[in-house]
């Protein structure tokens, strides 16, 4: 008793409560409303400008202008196919991966904690490291991929990265490396929510393990891949440096995902800063669309 | 329809017994209640008769069928779990004709079995909810439905009505016990309730630390149990075991009483025991009589009305209490003194050292 008052006693001659919590809430906010905030509210308020930052003059305002050039231009939207079709493949690629890993590594066997660590290892490194050292791995002349896929007995022996067509894919693979483990991840923390019973239940009820995938494994870790498929689209989306550090956007505009395109509008050559923040904010309300369409998708698998 | 066999059935966790070598026999039809306290190895018992554990050693048939080593699926059983277990994801529809989708029963054999269980289980109304949802009686009976649907070879349920309140209780049970009579289906139910193993068993297994101490008929074991514990145990309350003394035919009760047990019990006592020695009374309350002749006395210091009848708690001396029924017409107040006799057919007696019951010769 005595020494709940006398810590209470110091407690308040220091600082309040409320003292305190604001001591931790505004550094954030301040730091939030630096970078996020109002770059956020600025660059929505540049699309509606003519303007370039080495240009010297202030923002011209142009109304609807910019975006009405960029949607009506037939590039963007080729990038925006680009863009689609590699959300599409690596998602689809490291959803189907990332569930069959969890799948084996659910069953605990000895070395599975190592197996799974080791797995987990392409997640965690940058983005940019990782497209650097595949573009090691992909060079046709000393790069090991070629080697590997020869010993494999594959004739494909190219320059991955100079082919138009195989170029995307080449960015998925890599992509589908990095990124499977985290759906893994997701699938296993969902897989090993199931309890045990259910399979109990369902082995008295005498279902075959097709019949137990298919009706109680899937339907119980649905809300989990789903949040996995949602975070990945949006990453994937919105995805820059892997595709930068692998192959600019080439050959020619094969790889040019949507948002290296911003970067090349806002940064290479052109310098177009109201132009860029307009395709940025269509990126953007892309984004928040499907974000919603996977959220009400979430909110349907939960409430069953 | 199917009889089931226990040989040597043993289960170890570790070096610890769940359950010690078990052997028992379940005939086509019957209805077999195990019955014990809490953690005495009734689940793990069920569980190696569905197959959802393995056997440490020893050998389970079914219909004369070693399957011991059988899948679950394999051998038809129907299982009602402790905590109902139902798919969570799935309607209460779904959920009850689970076992019928999962070997790809027509869909209109599906339709009619769910309706027809579902009427004969009053849960009609709630095939569109989910198990979340419902309450423990209903959920109890969606668990109950998938099991009836598929008309299994036998039941196994662990503890069905454990998490119902005591109306309900009665209820289900009531319910339960007609669907047997109904189908005719080899069960075997698990309680740790003695009531309800008297109401529902057609014979009862009491278990007690992980072994089994007498399998009977209700009426074996509320009269002739095979040892203190099932004395103790069976019956609310349980049967009143008092240690005396026993020496030229006569026994000694503590507080001085003397009671004088019926011939044959003489000489099995002389025969088994001894001259000379303690040995372990016993008798249900109801088989005391009050009566004027100073038999048995002791002190009232306990009155319980129970409607029908009363319970009186006796003090023999200050650290001995036995409990009798009496007829409610007669008031007794506190401290009086009562004198009763007992009913010769309902006396039983122990070996206090190896706390077996003593069999008449
Ligand atoms: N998987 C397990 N691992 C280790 N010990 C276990 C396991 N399952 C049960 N036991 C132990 O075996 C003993 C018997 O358990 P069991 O569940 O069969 O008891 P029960 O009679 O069903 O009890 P209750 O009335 O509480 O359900 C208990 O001491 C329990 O702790
Ligand atoms: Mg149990």
């Amino acid at each position: 008793m005595a020494n709940i008052l006398s810590s209470g006693k110091i407690g308040k001659k220091h600082l309040s409560e409320r003292g305190l919590v604001n001591l931790f809430i505004w550094p954030t906010l301040i730091l939030l409303i630096l970078v996020n905030i109002f770059p956020l509210f600025y660059s929505i308020f540049l699309s509606f400008n003519n303007y370039s930052v080495i240009g010297n003059k202030l923002p011209i305002w142009v109304g609807f202008q910019n975006f009405k050039d960029l949607l009506t231009n037939e590039q963007v939207w080729n990038y925006f196919a680009i863009t689609g079709r590699y959300a599409l493949l690596s998602v689809v690629l490291q959803t189907v991966l990332g569930f069959g890993l969890a799948m084996l590594i659910r069953e605990k066997f000895k070395g599975s904690g190592i197996i799974t660590t080791l797995i987990l290892i392409p997640m965690m490194l940058s983005p940019v490291v990782v497209g650097l050292f595949w573009k090691l791995m992909f060079n046709p002349g000393y790069g090991i991929f070629n080697y590997l896929i020869s010993w494999l007995g594959i004739p494909l022996t190219t320059d991955w990265l100079a082919k138009g067509d195989l170029a995307l894919w080449a960015i998925v693979l890599v992509d589908v490396w990095m990124w499977t483990p985290f759906v893994m991840l997701l699938v296993l923390s969902g897989l090993s929510a199931i309890p045990e019973y259910l399979y109990e239940a369902a082995a008295i009820d005498r279902a075959s393990s097709w019949f137990q995938f298919w009706h109680i494994t899937l339907p119980q870790v649905a809300p989990l891949v789903l949040i996995a498929v949602l975070f990945r689209s949006i990453e994937a989306f919105k995805s820059f440096d892997l595709a930068m550090g692998l192959t600019g956007g080439g050959p020619g505009a094969a790889t040019r995902l949507i948002s290296i395109d911003i970067y090349t509008r806002a940064f290479l050559g052109q310098f177009k800063t109201g132009q860029a923040s307009a395709l940025a904010v269509i990126v953007l309300v892309v984004i928040i669309a499907i974000s919603n369409l996977y959220i009400t998708a979430l909110n349907k698998a939960k409430e069953s | 329809m199917a009889t089931i066999e226990l040989r040597d059935v043993v289960k170890k966790f570790g070096d610890k017994y769940a359950v010690k070598p078990m052997n028992m026999t379940i005939q086509d039809g019957e209805f077999v209640v195990l019955l014990g306290p809490s953690g005495c190895g009734k689940t793990t018992t069920l569980r190696m008769i569905s197959g959802l554990e393995a056997v440490s050693s020893g050998n389970i048939f079914l219909n004369g069928k070693d399957v011991t080593w059988a899948h679950p699926s394999a051998r038809d059983i129907a299982y009602v779990f402790q905590f109902y277990a139902l798919y969570p994801h799935l309607t209460v529809r779904d959920n009850i004709a689970f076992p019928l989708q999962a070997q790809a029963v027509k869909r209109d054999v599906i339709e009619r079995r769910v309706k027809d269980v579902s009427n004969l289980l009053k849960i009609k109304h709630l095939l569109k909810r989910r198990p979340g949802g419902l309450s423990g009686g209903d959920q109890q009976r969606v668990a109950l439905a998938r099991a009836l649907v598929r008309h299994p070879a036998a039941f196994l349920m662990d503890e069905p009505l454990g998490a119902l309140d005591a109306d309900f209780r009665e209820t289900m049970r009531a319910e339960i016990k007609a669907l047997h009579v109904a189908q005719k289906a080899t069960t075997v139910y698990v309680t740790h309730d003695q009531i309800e193993a008297m109401a529902m068993g057609d014979r009862i297994v009491v278990m007690s630390n992980a072994s089994v101490q007498q399998i009977g008929t209700p009426a074996e074991v509320y009269h002739s149990p095979t040892n203190l514990f099932v004395a103790n145990f069976i019956g609310s309350p349980g049967m009143n075991l008092v240690k005396c003394h026993y020496q030229g035919g006569k026994l000694t009760l503590p507080g001085g009483s003397v009671y004088v047990p019926a011939e044959g019990w003489q000489k099995t006592l002389d025969h088994q025991l001894g001259d000379n020695q303690t040995v372990v009374l016993g008798f249900r309350p109801e088989a005391a009589r009050v009566s004027g002749e100073p038999k048995i006395s002791a002190d009232v210091f306990l009155v319980e009305m129970n409607g029908s009848n009363v319970l009186l708690d006796l003090h023999l001396d200050d650290d001995n209490i036995v409990r009798i029924r009496t007829n409610r017409g007669v008031n007794y107040g506190l401290g009086d003194t009562i004198n009763f006799d007992l009913d010769p057919q309902m006396v039983r007696f122990f070996n206090p050292s190896t706390e077996a019951a003593l069999v008449m010769e």
